[in-house]
């Protein structure tokens, strides 16, 4: 099938719009960090005339960038290294086996991504403030709280898809090795896993992606102790200054190694959403 | 956390698997162990329990409290006052609850316009890149690269283009191309809607293509080379086998980004530094202001659960309509 000169020109078209629409404040993050302050703040030029990396050095001083990027990373890290081992075994549950509540469960945990943040944002924030009040456990203005939260956030996602992928397993592969007398859990361990290593890694990556990018609880559930990346960026902007600059800088240190991941694991990602959209 | 350790204890070594029955009706059921699902699943369902469900029952008994910040310490001293709470925030003649309704229509002008643009980009990114030539997957990577910036450094980056004085925007707009003789705002007044809008169709269009482009790949070649001989061009093919072949795809994708896109909080946070101007005044923010800023919490319980209450009914009427739609194809 060929062709046309009018799809062929379409196509250019096409491109070429979403390209510079994409593309823009990409080149302006990243010009822009490569600017001295005065520049940022005195009129937009396309190109860096005075081009300097000074803005690199600046914004770990300016706020305490190392702090926050530590808090981020082990948040980030811890939550979706339980959020993926959590899903393992609820879509092995899911995929391999008819029980009474698989549907209400599945609807359950789809639905809980449809409440507003803001709904269970209040009394969660009540919730692990008394506890703290009550038991010393303190989830509030803690990593350990956000933990919790965040792993919350990208369970139902990392379930639905891990339930697609290992439906594409054949299940012949379980009968083999059950055959040879593995338990399931064996049978998830080698059988199962190896195979959906790919969809493992690529959920591992929205896991933490979800908890490295999420604003509206760390807004309330940090202080200047646990403060992450997200609410940390807004301290370059004071009452006197705002150190463009530097939260150019900042963004795209913070930026390009989830971005990175992410684009390196992207076939997975739709190998794992192809998989889940065809139930 | 310790729950997570919980589910390889239960298979323990003492009780060997019976093999299983072979045949079709033993396919995807195990007998003989009905509680194994139960504790694997037990680990995702305590905390689905203890971080969403019990935290909205507690918000939906808030909702029915007189809370302040005075009694927010002790909830026992706050009054029981019923639907009190919701009869205040929900009376459109008072001046909250006329706010909280030009508050709502804002966020449903949003939805609509961000959902409908992000799927017609997705859409068409999706589409034009379906077939090989050079650099696609160049473009593909470049196309997702919004979703995967972390929004916050997508939403600041963007307030510094749409500053007044030093953004590119109004570079481009007033200095180079002359369109604007005065340099607008862009985050306060009138602008800020669009401003808002384009900044949310800039990182969820990319999702959109995502999953479209998902679709697209279980669509048989031989579909579109059959629809060319019968002599079908480029909209007739678009038309009558792409998008019924999306349809599945379609149906989810345009649900998830509706909730998204109507519970958005992120964005107008971060664009406006946490007071959206009014004509941005999405609904997620007007509860968090009226809540953490004015610490009335009995009301911004109310209006949470009206919230939901509200994408509760909207997300079944969606489902139902599609659904007997199917039935009836």
């Amino acid at each position: 099938m060929r062709e046309t000169a009018g799809e062929r020109w379409a196509r250019r078209v096409v491109l070429t719009l979403l390209t510079l629409f994409v593309v823009t404040p990409l080149y302006v993050m990243v010009t822009s960090a490569a600017k001295p302050l005065r520049d940022v703040q005195s009129g937009f030029t396309w190109w860096p005339s005075r081009p300097t990396l000074q803005a690199f050095v600046d914004m770990w001083s300016t706020v305490p960038l190392a702090s926050y990027l530590v808090n981020s990373l082990v948040v980030s890290t811890v939550a979706a290294l339980f959020s993926v081992t959590i899903a393992v075994f609820a879509a092995f549950a899911v995929s391999r086996y008819r029980f009474r509540g698989r549907g209400l469960f599945t609807m359950t945990v789809l639905s809980t991504q449809m409440f507003p943040g803001i709904l269970f944002l209040l009394p969660l924030f009540l919730i692990y403030v008394n506890l703290g009040n009550a038991t010393g456990v303190q989830l509030y203005a803690s990593r350990t709280g956000l933990i919790i939260t965040y792993l919350t956030f990208s369970l139902p996602f990392s379930i639905w898809m891990l339930v697609g992928y290992f439906d594409s397993i054949p299940r012949g592969l379980d009968e083999a090795a059950q055959v040879d007398g593995a338990g399931p859990l064996r049978t998830l361990f080698q059988v199962i896993l190896p195979a959906a290593v790919p969809g493992i890694v690529a959920v591992t990556v929205y896991a933490f992606m979800t908890a490295w990018g999420e604003v509206l609880f760390a807004s309330v559930m940090t202080n200047e102790g646990s403060r992450t990346l997200a609410v940390g960026l807004q301290g370059y902007s004071t009452q006197f200054n705002v150190y463009w600059n530097q939260i150019m800088a900042a963004s795209l240190v913070v930026s390009v190694p989830v971005v990175a991941g992410f684009l390196a694991l992207q076939r997975y990602f739709v190998a794992g959403l192809t998989a889940g959209a065809v139930k | 956390m310790a729950t997570t350790t919980a589910a390889p204890d239960v298979t323990g070594p003492g009780r060997p698997r019976r093999p299983g029955r072979p045949g079709r009706a033993n396919r995807g059921r195990r007998t003989g162990r009905p509680l194994l699902p139960y504790l694997l699943l037990a680990p995702a369902i305590v905390l689905e329990l203890a971080i969403h469900v019990v935290p909205m029952v507690v918000g939906v008994w808030m909702s029915l409290l007189g809370l302040t910040q005075f009694s927010i310490r002790d909830w026992s001293t706050a009054p029981f006052v019923g639907l009190d709470n919701y009869r205040v925030t929900l009376d459109v003649d008072s001046a909250s609850g006329a706010a909280l309704l030009s508050s709502f229509w804002v966020t449903v002008r949003y939805t609509l316009l961000s959902v409908g643009l992000s799927w017609v980009l997705g859409t068409a990114a999706a589409v034009v890149l379906q077939r090989p030539f050079r650099g696609r997957a160049v473009l593909r990577a470049l196309f997702l690269t919004p979703y995967a910036l972390p929004v916050y450094a997508a939403v600041i980056t963007w307030s510094f283009l749409l500053q007044r004085d030093t953004g590119l925007v109004n570079h481009v707009l007033v200095d180079q191309l002359g369109i604007l003789d005065d340099r607008p705002f862009w985050l306060i007044g009138n602008n800020s809607f669009v401003a808002l809008l384009v900044v949310s169709v800039w990182k969820s269009w990319p999702f959109a293509f995502l999953c479209i482009m998902a679709g697209l790949q279980n669509i048989p070649g031989e579909m579109y080379e059959a629809a060319a001989i019968d002599g079908a061009g480029f909209w007739r093919r678009f038309q009558y086998v792409t998008l019924p072949s999306l349809r599945p795809v379609n149906l989810v994708l345009l649900l998830v980004l509706f909730l998204w896109t109507f519970n958005d909080f992120n964005t107008p946070y971060v664009l406006f530094g946490g007071s959206a101007p009014e004509q941005a005044d999405l609904v997620s923010i007007h509860i968090y202001r009226s809540s953490f800023q004015t610490w009335d919490f009995g009301s911004g319980s109310a209006m949470s659960v009206a919230l939901l209450l509200f994408l509760l009914l909207v997300s079944a009427g969606y489902l139902l309509v599609t659904n007997r739609r199917r039935d009836h194809a």
